[in-house]
């Protein structure tokens, strides 16, 4: 448990999210004997890496007190920006590639720049990002789906020997990076002393302006990634793709249990996050649940893990004081 | 004195926060009479008045209102009353227009629909009280100046019906003849029958417009007496007393080395004016006068979190070439300068951090290999020794700050800046809330900061300990130096009568902020 933070209580914390994880697993085989599948493994973990990044970049954010809503409207952008490249271009896949990128950093250095600069909230900031993104990538692709076939194939389908796609094993590294670089680096402490008390930082003589900047360009840049995991996974650039993903990411990070007013957060959390609503979303659908009722299941779930997340200090003193009794 | 004249009697009033604030305080307010409650910093006249109006409840005495018990639970008790205070901070809804805001209280009409008309024509009555006819009941507040908003304020406080009123530093922004104006409808209010307690620094209002005088000193009354009796030199010696300072460590003192940091003619607008001054190495320079004199503001433009209109600071780590104004902390740290906050939970500490978090902020850069990666072995080690050195008491290194008594936070916090070790230091009231042994280690590493040839600049509201830790003292007053001291010689008196000086004439500028 080394690459946890240590002033984030953090085993603990992952431990009850793991075994949340198994609890859905044990409840969906239960309920339904396709759950437990190598198809609904691999389909699952295929389904995840768009969201896996972005959620990295939005614990950042919110790591920092801020909010970034034009992630899923910039995934499009970058993915639509890619598959034009690529299909209309013929660009080669890696320069294609980077343009996603650069595309997706410009988003967020834009979003972190205006924010952090003149102090306006990040929230009103990424929202006018998200619509001028979703119009960009309209713009883009001439409102059309652009359908590319095999060229990206690669990214989204199962690696012979592991059975998982390279889309998946780059989104864990990312995850693994994003947490070594959150508790081992000067910049994670940043990040965390941010989130807890800018003026303070100021006064020690940090930059915070520079550094929020920095923590939304990482956001923009794992969208732009995001966008070409998508883009692997459906092997076609949707300008519609990602509409609400912000949520899906925010959702994610919060059952995770990184706080919304900043400086406190994880992004092992974050990701076991992503697969709680993953499982979740898959066992529901095999179960034949509708639509509106995965929803409604979705969102009383995430109340209820951020209540969780608020009391469970008076929680635990509760259970010991009953234990003891 | 009648019984049916006393409005307000306190009698053996004691209140205790961390330290006692109030100690067995008596007071008397008459019906229809200007009382001003004079007294240096602390010396318990906001605590008094916060009491009075049920912001605190005492911890131990008896208040008597128009003959009753009184023990307000809360301010709407108080209010009830007829009790008001007009706060020195503004309380007003910078959105709202001033109709609304003179008329917040009774906002709702019929069904709930505010009835705008009604409320604008209360409103011109009640601007027409405070000289504001002028304005427009429509015009947000936010749009009016510092003085208009606070004759606002009391404009609000005068539109219900009052029985008692307090008015702590009403004048502060005002120009002369809003004060005039303001001193009309006090008279009128005494010659209603009101009840006014008139908190101010400024002697000359003071002895125009009060009836008695009430001099508190270290939580007591030390005199109440007819503002015809009394002139200012007594009043001075009465905010003093005789308070015995005795110096902390005079081993070091006098051996300062050359000056480290001239500031010259510093100014910042509304804050402080034309401030120059040099601070040797090894030696502390305190900075004494009121709460609100521009120390703080001072210090924060050196340091640059503030930045100054004009003026400058030179060091002497560039032989005084270089005209600095620094923008940011930042720049004033690359150039040696560090500076312990006045609000240590607000501005200076991380809460939720620990103390590790919290001292190493500063340093991560120096902890860091090329990855950036923190050294977390060392930082521990770095953190450890100097907690034991402060004699900081904590049970773990990563528990979070806040459970820390005040006394180990403040340590904490400056720990942070003696890891940095910058040659220059500055701390805003260094010892604020803290118990009398952290106080005295705080006050050996001020000193021993100075003795290791550092230069140092201490602001304290507090006569002992300016006078126990500096080498050297200047007073501010209003905005302006008033004066430089030898604390070996200074009397309190003379420390008071220089915190004094600028307030005492009436500000001939034009202050007001137009919109």
């Amino acid at each position: 448990m080394q690459i946890f933070n240590r002033s984030i209580k953090l085993p603990w914390n992952s431990l009850g999210l793991i075994g949340v994880l198994i609890a859905l697993v044990i409840f969906f085989s239960a309920m339904s004997e396709y759950f437990f599948s190598g198809v609904t493994f691999r389909t699952l973990m295929n389904q995840i890496p768009a969201l896996t990044v972005i959620a990295v970049g939005m614990t950042y954010v919110l790591l920092i007190a801020g909010i970034d809503l034009s992630v899923g409207s910039v995934m499009a952008l970058c993915a639509a920006v890619m598959g034009v490249m690529i299909a209309d271009f013929q660009w080669p896949l890696f320069l294609a590639f980077f343009a996603a990128l650069a595309v997706g950093l410009m988003a967020g250095i834009t979003n972190g720049f205006v924010s952090a600069r003149w102090s306006i909230p990040s929230f009103v900031v990424t929202l006018g990002m998200l619509e001028i993104a979703r119009g960009g990538s309209y713009l883009v692709t001439g409102s059309e789906t652009k359908y590319l076939g095999t060229a990206v194939e690669f990214l989204g389908a199962p690696v012979p020997m592991l059975g998982v796609s390279v889309s998946l094993i780059a989104a864990v590294c990312v995850v693994i990076i994003a947490q070594l670089v959150l508790s081992k680096t000067v910049f994670g402490r940043y990040m965390i002393a941010i989130g807890t008390n800018e003026e303070a930082v100021r006064l020690s003589g940090i930059n915070p302006v520079f550094w929020k900047v920095t923590v939304f360009a990482i956001a923009g840049l794992l969208a732009g990634l995001g966008g070409a995991f998508q883009l692997g996974y459906l092997q076609s650039a949707d300008p519609n793709a990602g509409i609400g993903l912000e949520l899906s990411a925010i959702a994610a990070v919060v059952i995770g249990g990184t706080s919304l007013s900043g400086g406190r957060g994880s992004v092992v959390n974050s990701f076991l996050g992503v697969l709680i609503i993953a499982v979740m979303q898959t066992g529901l659908a095999q179960l034949g649940v509708s639509e509106p009722a995965k929803r409604i299941i979705t969102g009383l779930v995430i109340v209820a893990a951020v209540l969780f997340d608020q009391y469970r200090e008076p929680l635990a003193q509760f259970f010991q004081r009953k234990s003891n009794a | 004195m009648t019984e049916n004249t006393l409005l307000l009697d306190v009698q053996g009033l004691y209140k205790t926060f961390a330290v006692p604030v109030l100690v067995d305080l008596n007071f008397t307010l008459r019906r229809g009479e200007i009382h001003a409650l004079m007294g240096s910093n602390g010396a318990g006249k906001s605590t008094l008045s916060n009491i009075i109006c049920g912001i605190h409840q005492p911890t131990q005495g008896n208040l008597t209102f128009e003959g009753k018990p009184h023990t307000p639970g809360s301010v709407k008790d108080a209010e009830d009353l007829g009790i008001r205070m007009v706060m020195q901070e503004l309380n007003l809804f910078p959105t709202l227009s001033i109709a609304e805001n003179l008329g917040f209280k009774h906002l709702g009409g019929k069904g709930g629909w505010i009835n705008h008309s009604a409320l604008r024509e209360k409103a011109s009555k009640a601007l027409e009280t405070v000289g504001l006819a002028d304005l427009d009941p429509d015009t947000p507040v936010s749009e009016l100046g510092v003085g208009q908003q606070q004759l606002i304020e009391i404009a609000r406080v005068l539109a219900d019906p009052v029985k008692l009123l307090i008015l702590d530093e009403p004048t502060a922004a005002l120009t002369d003849p809003q004060i005039e104006l303001l001193f009309d409808q006090l008279n009128k209010l005494r010659e209603q029958g009101v009840g006014i307690i008139y908190i101010s620094h400024r002697m000359d209002e003071i002895r125009r417009i009060s009836d008695r005088i009430s001099i508190l000193r270290d939580g007591q009354l030390v005199a109440t007496e007819n503002a015809a009796d009394i002139d200012e030199d007594t009043i001075v010696n009465l905010m003093a007393g005789n308070v015995e300072h005795q110096a902390l460590d005079t081993d070091t003192r006098g051996q300062r080395g050359d000056i480290a940091m001239k500031v010259e003619n510093l100014s910042r607008k509304g804050a402080f004016e034309d401030v120059s001054l040099d601070v040797h190495q090894g030696e502390v320079l305190g900075i004494g006068g009121l709460i609100g004199s521009g120390r703080t503001e001072l210090l924060r433009a050196i340091f640059g979190a503030d930045v100054a209109d004009a003026g400058s600071v030179k060091l002497a780590s560039d032989n005084f070439q270089q005209a600095h104004r620094f923008t940011t902390p930042q720049k004033a740290i690359s150039a040696g300068i560090g500076m312990v906050v006045e609000d240590r939970k607000g501005q200076g500490l991380h809460l939720s951090g620990s103390l590790i978090d919290n001292m190493s902020i500063c340093k991560l850069n120096d902890l860091s290999n090329g990855l950036s990666v923190v050294d977390t072995t060392e930082e521990e080690k770095m953190v450890a020794n100097i907690s034991e050195r402060l004699a900081i008491k904590y049970t773990t290194l990563s528990e979070p700050i806040s459970n820390l008594s005040g006394g180990n936070q403040q340590k904490a916090l400056i720990a942070r800046w003696l890891l940095k070790d910058l040659p220059i230091l500055l701390f805003d009231e260094p010892s604020r809330g803290v118990d009398a042994r952290a106080k005295a280690r705080i006050h050996d590493l001020i000193r021993e900061q100075a003795a290791q040839g550092k230069a140092v600049i201490v602001i304290s509201s507090e006569t002992q300990e300016l006078m126990g830790v500096s080498d050297r003292i200047v007073v501010m007053s209003n905005g302006k130096l008033a004066g430089e001291f030898d604390p070996q010689t200074l009397t309190e008196e003379q420390l008071l009568e220089a915190s004094f000086r600028f307030y005492s004439k009436p500000q001939t500028e034009h202050k007001e902020e137009t919109a």
